[in-house]
């Protein structure tokens, strides 16, 4: 027998999402983005609890959070950082900025760096275009960056 | 039924409203080729994704070209399979399907067999016109499966065909655009994941992506090592099939010229699994004979329905799936662990050698056979009762090795005793086939009375999932069949709800039987090849003069001689097994 092993309080609330959703394989995308926003990020332990309480096999859950970008098994940093690869953002390098944020916290895209302070990633429009290139650090919006001001804005949250 | 008429390639023909337009020009003898599409006709099975675009057709008055394999016939419809346009556009899309699969056809374990490879000679492709990236993902091994998901082209069969027809949920399409292969969860291992290594999904994979673990090298440097006394057995379901890979039509029989192969190849003893089988019926059968009178008697405990344990995929299916229930099957060894066993013990002894200084070689239709070999309980210290599990393909692959003209060979007989087999024992290749040579058995055990009919028709066939009820003298017995791990699955809930009242159900998991198993010959899903086998193996048995296991004299021999009775001491040790959870349980982290 090969066990899955979940806290307690985990288990319960995997459980609670699943029934709410009245355990039903079609709602698996509803069921990983409600648990998603629970804990963070989805490990295997979690998406194999899920499978079995909707029925289906955890190929399939996995299938489901490996194609869309939304979900993510890596846990999220303290202050997860998105920067938009929207096109009015993209045309005013945004991308420039991104390189410098990776190269400033030494991670890529979708990482979170090693003290869990900072995770990386990427968006499609904020609807701030007025103001791009835009990047986010948790709810916060930064407007009209240039890749000198990165390391500045880090520093705030250090 | 709704008929509406349309036009394909200038010929005005009639069709079923709903169809599409794949399997109507089919019908008219139109083909168009295709490479995602997979069906087993009567299976119910069908894998059609729409998305290799092989199969694009024109239809007129459509701007876009359409794919044939999920396109709907309408009425009035003007179809063209092969205009410029559509020759251009399936040219197109094969090199660009090619133009980021690795290029190693020549030494490729699908080469020969490969679709891709045949689509692009039929469609004439001299030259690759794109450079696409190579995928370069971990090689997964496992005992009985390869998989090399660069190759993966993302036609979905295998993952069709794990979650539809087997219901093993091994598989699943992961990741998306350019990254986007089939694979287990979490891209484990394959050992790690439910599967089952029926090898169904390398039956269906159209390229080398999947593929079965290749022992031949080993079998041949152990024939040629003159310490080693080195054993063939050859399952039912091989016989009828081998010949289809030099050339004869399906449902050729050659068990005589596969004995005669196997002793050119320089095996010292070219034995029969069937001998096996005979003995697994006194085993089986008088496993059931006993629950069912312990039943009779009013004892509260007895399992029944009892199950059939002979398929390793469907053990690793109900250990994996239904590990409450795992006091159900009968614990009587599969016939290729049997027929190790004895060659292990009682042959070795009579030969006065060490089982180290045996290698017994097995020929299976089978890739799932390859793991059960390697399971542990199979194995005394360390040394595996079977060493190697061939599958046909192999043996065919090691006949070719061996430059023999199968075709001119002469038929020969097994060698005695662990070659003699009755008709029994042939039928456990098909589906139904097992149950049958129990019943014909345990008919006359349980009655004391001659049986006079030895075939019992109401147990054959291709059916999914097949029940009977035989009368045993006045006591029906209820019988039920499956075959498809999904069908399996079918019969096994109902057990679970209590609903049903068999006393016996035998599962094999692949569809056919062994007969349809993964290494036997591609069919390349034409299941009507599936067919011919399964006729075959009716001839086989009916030509045999002893046609109950019981009455094979060897078998008789071998229990006055060695294991005393069936169910005895000797054969428990020797002949029986028990089985394992192998489920995923959730636990409360300490």
């Amino acid at each position: 027998m090969a066990k899955v092993k979940l806290s307690e309080d985990k288990i319960k609330k995997i459980k609670a999402i699943c029934a709410e959703f009245g355990n039903k394989p079609g709602e698996a995308i509803n069921v990983l983005h409600r648990v998603q926003g629970e804990f963070g990020y989805l490990p295997a332990e979690v998406q194999e609890l899920i499978a079995m309480e909707l029925g289906v096999s955890a190929a399939t859950i996995y299938g489901i959070v490996t194609f869309y970008s939304f979900f993510t098994m890596i846990p999220k940093g303290e202050h997860p950082i998105s920067v938009c690869m929207g096109t009015a953002c993209y045309v005013r390098g945004s991308e420039k900025v991104l390189d410098e944020f990776k190269r400033q916290l030494g991670i890529g895209i979708g990482e979170t760096t090693p003290d869990g302070k900072f995770s990386l990633n990427c968006l499609r429009c904020v609807g701030a275009c007025g103001l791009a290139p835009v990047a986010m650090i948790g709810d916060k919006v930064y407007g009209r960056l240039t890749p000198d001001m990165v390391k500045d804005i880090i520093n705030e949250y250090n | 039924m709704e008929m509406i008429n349309l036009t394909i390639d200038g010929k005005a023909v009639q069709a079923e409203k709903g169809q599409t337009i794949l399997k109507v020009a089919r019908q008219n003898g139109i083909d168009i080729p295709t490479l995602c599409y997979y069906e087993l006709n009567g299976q119910k099975l069908e894998n059609k994704p729409g998305g290799c675009r092989v199969c694009v057709v024109e239809v007129e008055g459509r701007k876009n070209l359409a794919p044939a394999c999920a396109t709907e016939v309408m009425e009035g419809m003007v179809v063209n399979t092969h205009s410029l346009r559509v020759v251009n556009a399936r040219r197109t899309v094969v090199e660009l399907i090619l133009s980021d699969h690795p290029a190693d056809c020549l030494s490729c374990s699908k080469s020969g067999n490969c679709e891709l490879q045949k689509l692009a000679q039929k469609l004439g492709i001299r030259e690759i016109h794109f450079k696409g990236e190579q995928s370069t993902y971990r090689k997964d091994d496992s005992p009985s499966i390869i998989r090399d998901v660069d190759k993966c082209i993302m036609c979905r069969r295998c993952e069709t065909v794990c979650n539809q027809l087997q219901t093993v949920g091994a598989l699943s399409a992961i990741n998306r655009g350019f990254e986007a292969v089939v694979a287990t969860a979490f891209e484990q291992d394959l050992v790690k994941s439910p599967c089952t290594m029926c090898g169904q999904c390398v039956m269906a994979c159209p390229v080398g992506a999947l593929s079965e673990v290749n022992q031949t090298r080993q079998v041949i440097q152990a024939i040629s090592n003159p310490k080693k006394t080195v054993i063939v057995q050859t399952a039912p379901a091989v016989r009828v099939a081998l010949g289809e890979e030099f050339g004869y039509p399906a449902g050729t029989i050659v068990t005589g010229k596969m004995a005669a192969a196997l002793r050119r190849i320089g095996f010292d003893y070219v034995f029969d699994t069937d001998f096996a089988a005979d003995l697994t019926i006194m085993e089986e059968g008088t496993e059931l004979l006993d629950r069912i009178s312990r039943y009779v008697k009013g004892d509260k405990d007895v399992k029944l329905p009892i199950l059939t344990s002979c398929c390793p995929g469907w053990v690793n299916f109900f250990e994996t799936n239904y590990p409450d229930m795992l006091d159900v099957p009968s614990t009587a060894k599969s016939p290729q662990q049997m027929f190790g066993a004895v060659a292990k013990n009682y042959w070795a002894e009579k030969l006065g050698i060490k089982r180290e200084d045996m290698v017994v070689v097995s020929v299976m239709p089978c890739v799932a056979k390859k793991y059960e070999c390697q399971r542990d309980e199979f194995k005394t210290d360390g040394n595996p009762d079977v060493d190697y599990s061939l599958t046909t393909r192999e043996l065919a692959e090691l006949i070719k090795q061996f430059n023999i003209d199968f075709t001119s060979l002469p038929e020969e007989d097994f060698d005695m005793p662990l070659g003699a087999s009755t008709g029994a024992a042939v039928i456990f290749g098909a589906t139904g086939g097992v149950i049958e040579a129990a019943a014909r058995t345990a008919y006359e055990i349980f009655t004391g009375k001659t049986l006079d009919k030895v075939d019992f028709t109401e147990l054959r066939g291709l059916e999914g999932v097949r029940e009977a009820t035989i009368d045993f003298d006045g006591t029906p017995i209820h019988l039920g069949i499956a075959h498809g791990l999904g069908n399996a699955r079918k019969l096994l809930d109902s057990i679970r709800r209590g609903e049903a009242n068999y006393h016996a159900i035998e599962v094999m998991a692949c569809p056919g039987g062994c007969i349809g198993g993964a290494g036997q010959p591609y069919h390349h899903g034409d299941f009507s090849i599936v067919e011919k086998r399964h006729e075959a193996i009716y001839r086989e048995d009916a030509n045999k003069p002893l046609r109950k296991s019981h009455e094979n004299p060897y078998i008789k021999q071998l229990y006055d001689e060695y294991f005393g009775k069936p169910c005895g001491e000797k054969s428990h040790h020797l002949l029986h097994t028990h089985y394992f959870d192998k489920s995923k349980q959730v636990e409360v982290e300490a």
